[in-house]
């Protein structure tokens, strides 16, 4: 039933506005991971960054993929819990740490997306922040990174998000909006992706030509 | 084939051209690279005219609603290559919602209205929008820049629309019209590529261009007055000399809003304008020309022919 939901609102909804409304300049779509687990991380500018890359998958293989959201926000009532859950698969962290609990508890719903194989949505620097600019990079990253060090992961630049539907601003501009993907990260022994994907993101976005907007 | 309207004898020349094209671009041997980019190109071709030939045999409002879509990639294509200002979000809004009204005047033949809404009445209202937001930084430009973006993305294509909606004493074949005005621009431009690529010797205007001749311009002004002499007159409700002016003016239409378009884009710093016609680019690499003919011809025939 969840599927069904899913897969409907997938079709009437996401999918045409993010094929149509907003249009997808795509880079290197070879390299999107065929099947999971596998963690895509994306810088994050506004609420349309999530369906955009729901929108890279198929439609068959749409209930494998999963989203990272705060629950404080998506999961605030029941109404939109289940909504969040079962319509926009989205999976609970919280924003903020409760006395007594650690980092790996919060993400605790992550995991276990990853041990059922599902492609997870992150976006590690957490909160949307300021349109078109990208924020610092937290330690989310590294203790996924830390506990799973051969998962595949997929960093994806976005751009134009922002500019589309920035935060605090619900109106919807269309824009097309470009979608980089960058090469798959499957080593993590020995290194730190909160600092290594600054970098990684500064390379993708030379790959795009990006008009000034301020 | 003489039973046939002009329309229907211009459609199966099209899928004649594009078969042996595709069959020439099959069976001779290019390197691979270009022949990849051939093939990409081709296919791109068929989907375009498939596109243009389904709009046009089904019933009227899908030509509209067809056009009004292209329009709106254009226009979405177009802002989203040129600097905006975060501050006219909603001035940008207005401008895409002048689209469908811009196409319901055009499809309803309100053609007083459809000559001034973007004119005139877009010429007041941008502005308008944009001072009740009160930006001053940067007004004139963005302001500007949009309403240029309406005139070529919307305005212009709109034309495509309102030939259907004119009315001739001794002519009813409005869908020949359409598909020959697309088509003659299509072909001019093939016409200056292959004249330019067999005589090309001096550059026209190698700032804008490097790839633009004389030998080209020339070469394809020539052959497409030809065309419009001997076949517009089947196409349009002109005769043999007015044809022929027609054509001249839309081999030079042509070829400046080609490079109206390559100085937007050497202005801003990109190769293609997009990415949404593989093999082509974007939606206003293909389209540049006929922004600039879709309006000379509109106004050619409703000035000599109604």
């Amino acid at each position: 039933m969840g599927y069904l939901l899913r897969l409907i609102f997938e079709i009437i909804f996401f999918r045409p506005l993010t094929l149509i409304v907003v249009g997808l300049r795509l880079r290197h779509p070879e390299r999107l991971p065929k099947k999971g687990p596998a963690l895509i991380v994306a810088n994050h500018n506004s609420h349309m960054d999530t369906p955009v890359l729901f929108s890279l998958f198929s439609l068959g293989r749409i209930h494998r993929v999963c989203a990272v959201a705060a629950e404080d926000y998506w999961f605030s009532n029941p109404i939109m819990a289940m909504f969040s859950k079962h319509v926009m698969n989205l999976v609970s962290v919280k924003r903020k740490r409760a006395p007594g609990e650690s980092v790996e508890d919060i993400l605790a719903n992550v995991f276990s997306a990853l041990e059922a194989g599902k492609i997870v949505i992150f976006f590690p620097e957490g909160s949307r922040g300021e349109p078109e600019r990208r924020s610092e990079i937290k330690a989310g990253i590294d203790i996924i990174c830390k506990k799973y060090p051969t998962l595949p992961v997929h960093p994806i630049f976005l751009h134009g998000l922002g500019k589309i539907m920035p935060r605090g601003d619900p109106v919807l501009v269309p824009f097309f909006c470009d979608v980089v993907i960058g090469e798959t990260l499957n080593d993590h022994a020995q290194k730190s992706l909160s600092k290594d994907l600054k970098e990684i993101f500064d390379s993708l976005e030379k790959e795009i030509d990006r008009p000034e907007w301020h | 084939m003489t039973n046939l309207s002009a329309f229907h004898q211009l459609s199966i020349l099209i899928l004649g051209f594009l078969l042996v094209a595709t069959g020439i671009i099959w069976g001779v041997k290019f390197a691979p690279k270009q022949a990849e980019e051939l093939k990409l190109r081709m296919k791109t071709w068929w989907y375009i005219f498939a596109f243009l030939l389904g709009a046009l045999y089904a019933p009227p409002p899908t030509l509209a609603i067809c056009l009004g879509f292209v329009s709106f990639l254009a226009l979405k294509e177009y802002l989203s290559l040129i600097p905006t200002r975060r501050a006219d979000r909603r001035v940008l809004i207005w401008a895409y919602l002048a689209i469908p009204v811009q196409f319901w005047f055009a499809h309803t033949g309100e053609y007083g209205l459809a000559i001034v809404f973007i004119p005139v009445w877009m010429f007041v209202l941008l502005p308008v929008r944009m001072i009740t937001i009160g930006e001053t930084q940067g007004f004139l430009k963005a302001l500007s820049e949009l309403h240029w973006g309406l005139m070529i993305n919307v305005f212009a294509i709109s034309h495509i629309l309102m030939l259907s909606r004119l009315e001739f004493p001794n002519f009813s074949d409005h869908r020949a019209l359409i598909l020959f005005l697309i088509v003659s621009t299509e072909i001019n431009d093939v016409f200056q590529y292959i004249s330019g690529k067999l005589f090309g010797k001096h550059k026209i205007v190698p700032k804008v261009s490097p790839n633009k001749t004389w030998e080209g311009f020339l070469g394809g002004l020539i052959l497409t007055s030809i065309l419009f002499y001997f076949v517009g007159p089947h196409m349009t409700p002109l005769d043999h000399n007015y044809s022929l002016a027609l054509g001249l003016s839309v081999a030079v239409a042509g070829f400046f809003g080609d490079l109206s378009i390559s100085a937007l884009k050497r202005d801003m710093g990109v190769k293609d304008s997009g990415n949404l016609l593989p093999g082509h680019g974007g939606l206003l690499d293909r389209l540049d020309s006929l922004c600039f003919t879709s309006l000379i011809f509109f106004h050619f025939i409703r000035y000599f022919a109604t």
